[in-house]
């Protein structure tokens, strides 16, 4: 690793490290709340940046990985005696077992990244449109399957009684490790010529990289970031539905990446901080609305409305988010050495 | 006997619908090469216009002609918005704009309407049932059918005697040759977004009339149709999108006849499992497109 990419792991790390720091010295719950919430939101978004900024293709199917997590823990952490009555059909294999949660959120992980391993070998042949259609489908499947299995997921109703597991420590803890994660892999012989291959797929190929494997090795690393970002989510909310793990979701999560910027992981963690920041604004203003009863009916969707605008200017102004190509430490020291350099 | 007439006309309904919803989208797929995630909505604003005219004392079918005309006006609408400003971008950067123009649609629907479904006007015929050659069936089914096979004879005509069918099918081919000798972008663009629009508002009306209800998650399920059945039949071949989209309503009639009932909800992750595989086997779709050309 050179300079450059300590640099950028440097101020990254202490930006979460300081925004932790703040939620802390604080101590108000909201404001704790919504960091951690955020932290999660990080290892999520920094996952979808390993396959989406380096392989440049869309992929729904994140947040179904996400759900997967969430359920694989839920599974074996929740207490035995709330079982019988959170998941009563539960099969008797896995119905005594209790984890610890940390040890829950690693399955979590591990499993989703499993999942993706054995389902998208196939998939990652497609490129372009093709591929992006079919993970949409995978989406569709992983929650058709969320949706209907109620031995394991409680079927469309709220599965509860997951111990309440994730703080601000451990959410910080995963962020911290998930930024030298994508950006090590950027950084590595596949994510450089995974990028290649996304610059242009017919030259990479032709020079021997063998783009589906490659494809292949950031999707499944995707994934198992999903995973473990789902299941520290699910620990945080403790009971969840399989709606949270559809388009609603990946709106979100894509808006954060795409805002901030998919090509780089500066882009990452600064669009998860842009739109945390206007969401829950938002969301405030959407609840005080609602509260103060201006309008006859309910407001809602006002929040999504705002961000789809946003992505959309976002993309006319600046395709390639608002952190394109340069990481925050290649920025910093080209700054440093210009100003060197002049008289 | 009966239950194999049963089981046609469900296939030929089913899949008249779904034939037209690829169609809808693979139009605009085949010139630009893009896919419109917001195509779904197209559905979603003739269902709301059907709804906002509903108290009024229009014929039925002025008001269904107003909500096609809903359906074009917002097809042409994501053109303008979501589609011409980052049409020279990434192919990435559309595909978000689309979806993210969906979300806006969907939301704004959500809250200058409301979250909750409407229910919307239909004409008695939608819920009347008739005899055919012994078998008892919903006379929507058999409209959808004749519906289906009018628009496609029109379609096709219109694609193969009109200047500007075959200026399209041109440009589908290879956009930039199109262009050198003179078919007019922008105008080929808008036309095939107001035929997908029109021909999501047609399907809008076959669909709704199932359903009789209309909420801003409607689209969805259109969307993925389409999405499957113009995967199966060939992304870039209007025939494939039609031969799809009929292939999608056999498998899914055929699992709903065979699939025990514990195993009937998983019907949707049957359906697209299959779909993956088919495109294992043809990464291109079953029908091939014209030789890629280069976009915009």
């Amino acid at each position: 690793m050179d300079a450059r990419n300590l640099l950028t792991l440097l101020v990254l790390v202490g930006s979460i490290l300081l925004l932790a720091l703040a939620a802390e010295l604080l101590e108000v719950r909201l404001f704790v709340r919504i960091v951690t919430n955020l932290f999660i939101m990080l290892v999520l978004v920094l996952g979808l940046q390993v396959f989406m900024g380096n392989a440049g293709i869309l992929s729904f199917a994140h947040v179904g990985f996400m759900g997967v997590g969430a359920y694989t823990t839920a599974v074996l952490t929740i207490p035995v005696r709330m079982k019988g009555m959170a998941l009563p059909d539960l099969y008797p294999l896995v119905a005594g077992l209790e984890l610890s949660p940390f040890m829950g959120i690693l399955a979590g992980g591990l499993v989703a990244a499993l999942v993706a391993a054995v389902v998208a070998y196939p998939l990652m042949r497609l490129s372009d449109a093709a591929a992006v259609i079919t993970l949409f489908a995978l989406l569709v499947v992983l929650h058709t399957i969320m949706l209907h299995w109620s031995a394991v997921t409680n079927g469309p109703r709220t599965l509860f009684g997951l111990p309440r597991a994730t703080g601000l420590g451990l959410a910080a803890a995963a962020a911290v490790l998930a930024v030298p994660l994508a950006l090590l892999f950027k950084e590595s012989r596949v994510g450089l010529l995974l990028r290649s291959s996304r610059d242009d797929e017919v030259a990479a190929a032709a020079l021997g990289a063998r783009v589906p494997f490659l494809r292949w090795q950031a999707f499944v690393l995707a994934a198992f970031m999903a995973g473990i970002g789902g299941a520290l989510w699910a620990h945080f909310i403790t009971s969840f539905s399989p709606k949270a793990f559809y388009l609603k979701e990946s709106f979100v999560i894509l808006a954060m990446l795409v805002i901030g910027g998919p090509g780089t992981v500066t882009g990452a963690v600064a669009g998860t901080y842009i739109v945390t920041l206007a969401f829950e604004s938002l969301r405030a203003l959407e609840a005080w609305l609602n509260r103060a009863q201006i309008f006859a009916e309910q407001v809602v969707g006002l929040t999504e409305v705002v961000l789809a605008l946003a992505m959309i200017g976002v993309l006319v102004l600046r395709p390639g988010g608002l952190v394109a190509t340069r990481e925050v430490g290649t920025w910093l020291l080209r700054r440093r050495s210009k100003k060197g350099d002049a008289p | 006997m009966t239950a194999a007439i049963q089981f046609v006309i469900d296939v030929l309904s089913l899949g008249g619908a779904y034939a037209l919803m690829a169609l809808g989208l693979v139009i605009v797929y085949g010139i630009l090469r893009l896919v419109n995630f917001a195509y779904g909505e197209l559905v979603m604003a003739a269902g709301y216009t059907l709804y906002l005219v509903g108290g009024s004392p229009l014929p039925w079918l002025v008001m269904a002609a107003l909500a096609v005309a809903a359906a074009v006006l917002t097809g042409i609408a994501t053109d303008y918005l979501a589609f011409r400003p980052v049409r020279t971008k990434s192919v990435t950067a559309v595909l978000i704009t689309s979806f993210a123009f969906s979300t806006l649609l969907q939301n704004a629907a959500q809250l200058l309407i409301s979250p909750r479904p409407r229910s919307i006007p239909l004409p008695e015929v939608f819920s009347d049932t008739v005899t055919v050659l012994g078998v008892v069936t919903p006379a929507r089914n058999l409209i959808t059918i004749a519906a289906a096979a009018v628009l496609l004879a029109l379609f096709t005509l219109a694609m193969r005697r009109t200047i500007l069918g075959i200026a399209m099918r041109a440009a589908a081919t290879h956009f930039t040759m199109a262009r050198m000798l003179g078919v007019p972008a922008n105008l080929v663009i808008t036309t095939a977004f107001a035929i997908s629009g029109l021909l999501a508002g047609t399907v809008a009306l076959l669909w709704l009339g199932r359903i009789g209800t209309v909420v801003p998650r409607v689209g969805l399920e259109p969307l993925l149709i389409a999405f499957i059945a113009t995967v199966i039949g060939g992304m870039r071949s209007l025939e494939g999108a039609v031969l799809g989209g009929f292939l999608l309503a056999f498998i899914d009639t055929s699992l709903n006849y065979t699939l025990p009932q514990d195993l009937l909800k998983f019907r949707d992750a049957f359906t697209f499992s299959l779909v993956i595989l088919i495109l294992l086997w043809r990464p291109a779709g079953l029908v091939r497109g014209p030789a890629t050309g280069q976009r915009t």
